[in-house]
């Protein structure tokens, strides 16, 4: 445990080095608040809850969580130090797991930075505060699932640009599994258990049930799952690819 | 103890490693030597535990590489091709990582980290961050993670590249230093620095191991191996000296370099043409402005083994 401690460290550590984390925090800011007043009529809705500030955050996760995950696996391909990392006394999948517990604290951060807007809703109304304790666990999930599948991206490519326009893609597909621009690819030939699988798999079901206060066990293990799924397959694309 | 049995290593077609074996015992410095794109980073790297091979094995102080990676990795410091290591952090957080990878805890920690930026004189640079140093202080500072953890086996690719004089002359005193117990293995294109550093070197092209023999043992190889170079203080008897030492049983032939009058005498092999060579000089009267026995040239026995190879 204490390797993915120094890992993690090194990695969050890196993120506040270097101007990412200071323009991840601020842009994630800035954005979620804009939605929420302008795109979610948080006033003229005139209801005490934060709805129209968590709709949004599938799709500022599309953008700024690849923006985060494209740097883990491509850059120290670019630069080598994956031959550093990978010769030290250390597990693969503590290395992938350090990594990603990194950005996932990292996220966990700029997500605790929005409090402000928690504060107003309080001051403006009496909102249910379970059920707003409950979306932001929900929405940390959510952004725990868009960086597995980016981390896993990052590790299949040297080139930060090319991780991040595919884990977006992906991060893409997954959000609209659920729609029929996704599932009327496969409707017409696959069958239809194969059809309910992908339906099931989508970010947005699962995250809306949470988003509104519910805390169902299946939303909690499709986020563990999926998280669970992309880090193993992270660490069998670097073993697979270890030198390019 | 390393162990390396039967090692090959394909790129997709490219053969890069073909059928390598080798043991390297504690105290001694193994050289790799051989032309550019023979093999000797892919060797390394299998070693040293980040690529696997495509068949043979590898066992690292008596761990296999292969499934008992990490044990086998804590007993290996490593210095890959190029200094790699992040660019953002200074020597010093970056050197704490290691520590903490490597788990070193307390006094003993702090005080191996005093001793090895005291050893790669690294203070002035230590809160600098990494990407704005000089070639040779990134060469130091991943030195300096290689030797952290005092490991019983070093794998240092090149790692003298980038250093000034002063400097390679230094990093090379600190692997003398250590080379008594541990296990080194250096690659290098410099065959000084084999000379210098090395107990035994190991010649590769082609991913083929071409020569493994005593850094002295390679130099006997050379046709210089005995030759005796002499410099003439009066020129004008120049051609009949070279007459006269031809004619000596023991010289096989001579050859004369004009452009800096340097006569060379060339052995029958197994013979010393020295000695003879002296005597004939008392006995004429001639006066050498320079003498001397060539103990063979490495550079030429490279080229000779490498012959064609470096292609």
């Amino acid at each position: 445990m204490s390797s993915v401690v120094a890992v993690m460290r090194r990695e969050l550590r890196s993120y506040f080095l270097t101007p990412v984390a200071y323009v991840f925090i601020v842009i994630f800011l800035i954005l979620s608040n804009t939605f929420t007043f302008y795109l979610g009529n948080f006033y003229e809705r005139g209801q005490a809850d934060l709805t129209p500030f968590f709709n949004f955050h599938p799709w500022l996760y599309l953008f700024l969580v690849p923006a985060l995950s494209m740097r883990l696996w491509a850059e120290e391909r670019r630069s080598g130090s994956i031959e550093l990392l990978m010769t030290l006394p250390l597990e693969l999948w503590q290395a992938v797991l350090g990594k990603f517990l990194a950005t996932w604290i990292f996220t966990a951060l700029a997500l605790a930075l929005t409090f402000p807007i928690w504060i107003t809703v309080n001051y403006l109304g009496d909102p249910d505060n379970g059920a707003i304790a409950a979306a932001y666990i929900g929405s940390l999930l959510m952004a725990g699932g868009f960086l597995a599948v980016g981390s896993c991206i990052s590790a299949t490519t040297r080139n930060q640009v090319i991780a991040f326009i595919l884990s977006v893609t992906a991060c893409f597909a997954l959000l609209l599994s659920g729609f029929p621009m996704v599932l009327d690819l496969f409707s017409a030939w696959a069958p239809q258990a194969l059809v309910d699988t992908i339906a099931s798999l989508s970010f947005l079901t699962h995250f809306s049930s949470i988003s509104k206060g519910v805390i169902d066990l299946r939303d909690l293990v499709y986020f563990a799952l999926l998280i669970t799924v992309m880090l193993y397959a992270n660490a069998i694309v670097l073993e697979l690819k270890r030198a390019d | 103890m390393i162990d390396c049995q039967n090692l090959v290593k394909h790129y997709g077609p490219l053969l890069a490693v073909d059928d390598l074996s080798f043991q390297v015992s504690p105290g001694e410095v193994l050289g790799f030597l051989g032309p550019n794109g023979a093999g000797k980073t892919t060797t390394m790297r299998i070693v040293a535990g980040f690529l696997p091979p495509s068949s043979g094995r590898v066992a690292v102080c008596g761990y296999d590489i292969a499934t008992e990676a990490t044990a086998a990795k804590r007993c290996v410091g490593y210095l890959p091709e190029g200094a790699p290591s992040y660019p953002e952090m200074t020597p010093r957080s970056f050197l704490e990582f290691v520590a903490d990878i490597r788990r070193m805890r307390g006094e003993s920690r702090r005080a191996r980290l005093e001793q090895v930026y005291g050893l790669l004189h690294l203070e002035p640079v230590l809160e600098q961050s990494i990407d704005t140093l000089s070639k040779g202080y990134k060469r130091r500072v991943g030195l300096a993670q290689a030797i952290l953890d005092d490991p019983k086996v070093l794998i240092l690719d090149e790692p003298t590249d980038g250093l000034d004089p002063n400097q390679k002359h230094e990093v090379r005193q600190l692997i003398n230093h250590m080379a008594k117990d541990k296990i080194i293995i250096i690659s290098t294109h410099l065959l000084e620095e084999v000379e210098a550093l090395c107990s035994r070197a190991i010649i590769i092209a082609h991913g083929r191991l071409l020569a493994d023999d005593t850094p002295a043992n390679l130099e006997a190889r050379s046709k210089f191996h005995n030759a005796v170079s002499m410099k003439l203080g009066d020129l004008s008897l120049l051609n009949e000296v070279n007459d006269a030492i031809a004619t000596l049983s023991e010289v096989e032939r001579t050859e004369l370099d004009t452009s800096s009058n340097t006569l060379t005498a060339f052995p029958v092999p197994g013979k010393l043409p020295l000695t003879a060579i002296n005597e004939l000089a008392a006995a004429r009267g001639w006066e050498f402005a320079e003498l001397h026995l060539e103990s063979g040239r490495l550079d030429e026995v490279f080229r000779t083994i490498t012959g064609g190879a470096s292609a």
